[in-house]
């Protein structure tokens, strides 16, 4: 009796709407250059995840704090600047202690700014709506958007270099599909993956 | 002389902005249905690119001088949304006939990733100043030819072919990106930076 009440809460339906239904990837197909550029590797990915998720999250709480003293005209540079911000303290957080990694990522976590989910989050929830929702939809989209680039980064670590985080995990006689570590690579594992979770989805709300 | 040229050349082909770093990919799905309107955000990405690039190599080196380069990001995204609005008001007042046609596209470029990424990739490769020029303009040459292409190719889909239905809209850009992309291949090892 209890789930049943559960999935008729806002907080349920906040969660599970960014991260299967409105999936920021494969439903609304925002954010797609990160997901791309840097999910060869899994270790790559977590990182674009845990940042993008952090990103969002801290934005979306302070858009929704002030959201009331933002004068409409000039709302979009007040976002921008806001990202940015958080975007820059990441990119820090990373060089400091995880060095090799934001080596291999690159421009890409400054890239986090132009991500489309996060300005989208801003403007289409953020601003209207109080700050406990608001967290709750970034870390929602957030953790669909994690998500996402984990089961693109398996599926490419493992045809490309044959190993997962690093550690060996195909047979002795395999050959690495070079190709999938580059573009595209990419572009063809994220149209499968489109393919596959948008049949499921339909499914879904066919069941409903 | 050759080495600017060599720099252009890489960017368009064996660098490709759309093809080898996979950005822009937003425009890129959205607005690639039809031919004719691909073409005007081409046109528009190219202006804008080339301009902010060649505007963040000065503000990127007076930052560097002054030890701030840690703030360099949220200065090239101010660069980049006040010369787009600034390219929007001009365009408006002075050349109304092509506001109408390129107008819409303008708001639109403020969050294209490929932007950015050109400002920073510039950093990243410490360019010189005339290096920078012809890489921006070739980035942007670069997209628009990304973009011209998928959208030609569609155009003809649209009217002959079937796509299963969990494929349409994104996925079967991501499939005709993915060919593009494997053919530009081709061109590794002739340019390099």
């Amino acid at each position: 009796m209890k789930l049943v009440r559960l999935r008729y809460t806002k907080w349920y339906q906040l969660l599970s709407r960014g991260i299967f239904k409105e999936n920021p990837i494969y439903a609304m197909a925002l954010g797609i250059c990160s997901a791309l550029a840097v999910t060869n590797r899994v270790e790559n990915a977590i990182a674009m995840g845990v940042g993008v998720t952090f990103v969002l999250i801290m934005s979306s709480a302070s858009t929704s704090l002030i959201r009331k003293f933002i004068p409409g005209r000039v709302r979009m540079v007040t976002y921008m600047v806001l990202i940015s911000t958080f975007v820059i303290a990441f990119q820090l957080v990373l060089q400091a202690f995880f060095f090799d990694l934001s080596k291999s990522l690159g421009a890409y976590t400054g890239l986090i700014i132009t991500n489309c989910i996060v300005m989208g989050r801003a403007e289409a929830f953020a601003v209207k709506n109080p700050v406990h929702f608001s967290v709750i939809d970034a870390l929602a989209n957030g953790l669909g958007y994690t998500f996402t680039l984990l089961a693109l980064s398996i599926v490419r670590e493992i045809l490309a270099f044959g190993t997962l985080l690093g550690f060996q995990v195909t047979p002795d006689g395999w050959t690495n599909w070079v190709v999938m570590a580059m573009a595209p690579g990419a572009f063809f594992v994220m149209a499968i993956y489109m393919w596959i979770m948008r049949t499921i989805a339909k499914l879904d709300q066919e069941g409903a | 002389m050759g080495g600017l040229i060599n720099v252009f050349l890489a960017s368009v082909l064996t660098h490709n902005i759309a093809l080898t770093y996979i950005l822009g990919m937003c425009p890129l799905i959205a607005i690639s249905k039809n031919l004719k309107t691909a073409k005007g955000m081409g046109i528009s990405v190219i202006a804008v690119i080339t301009i902010t690039g060649t505007i963040n190599w000065p503000v990127y080196r007076f930052l560097k001088n002054n030890g701030a380069e840690t703030i360099s990001l949220l200065v090239f995204i101010i660069t980049i949304a006040a010369t787009v609005q600034l390219l929007e008001m001009l365009l408006d007042k002075f050349l109304p006939a092509l506001y109408n046609a390129f107008g819409i596209f303008l708001p639109l470029i403020t969050v294209n990733c490929a932007v950015l990424a050109v400002s920073l990739f510039m950093v990243n490769r410490t360019f010189s100043f005339l290096e920078t020029v012809f890489f921006s303009f070739g980035s942007g040459v670069g997209w628009a030819l990304a973009i011209t292409l998928i959208a030609a190719i569609r155009e003809k889909m649209a009217l002959s072919s079937k796509v299963p239905s969990g494929l349409e809209g994104a996925g079967i850009v991501m499939v005709i990106a993915g060919i593009i992309s494997l053919s530009f291949i081709g061109f590794g090892g002739i340019v390099n930076f």
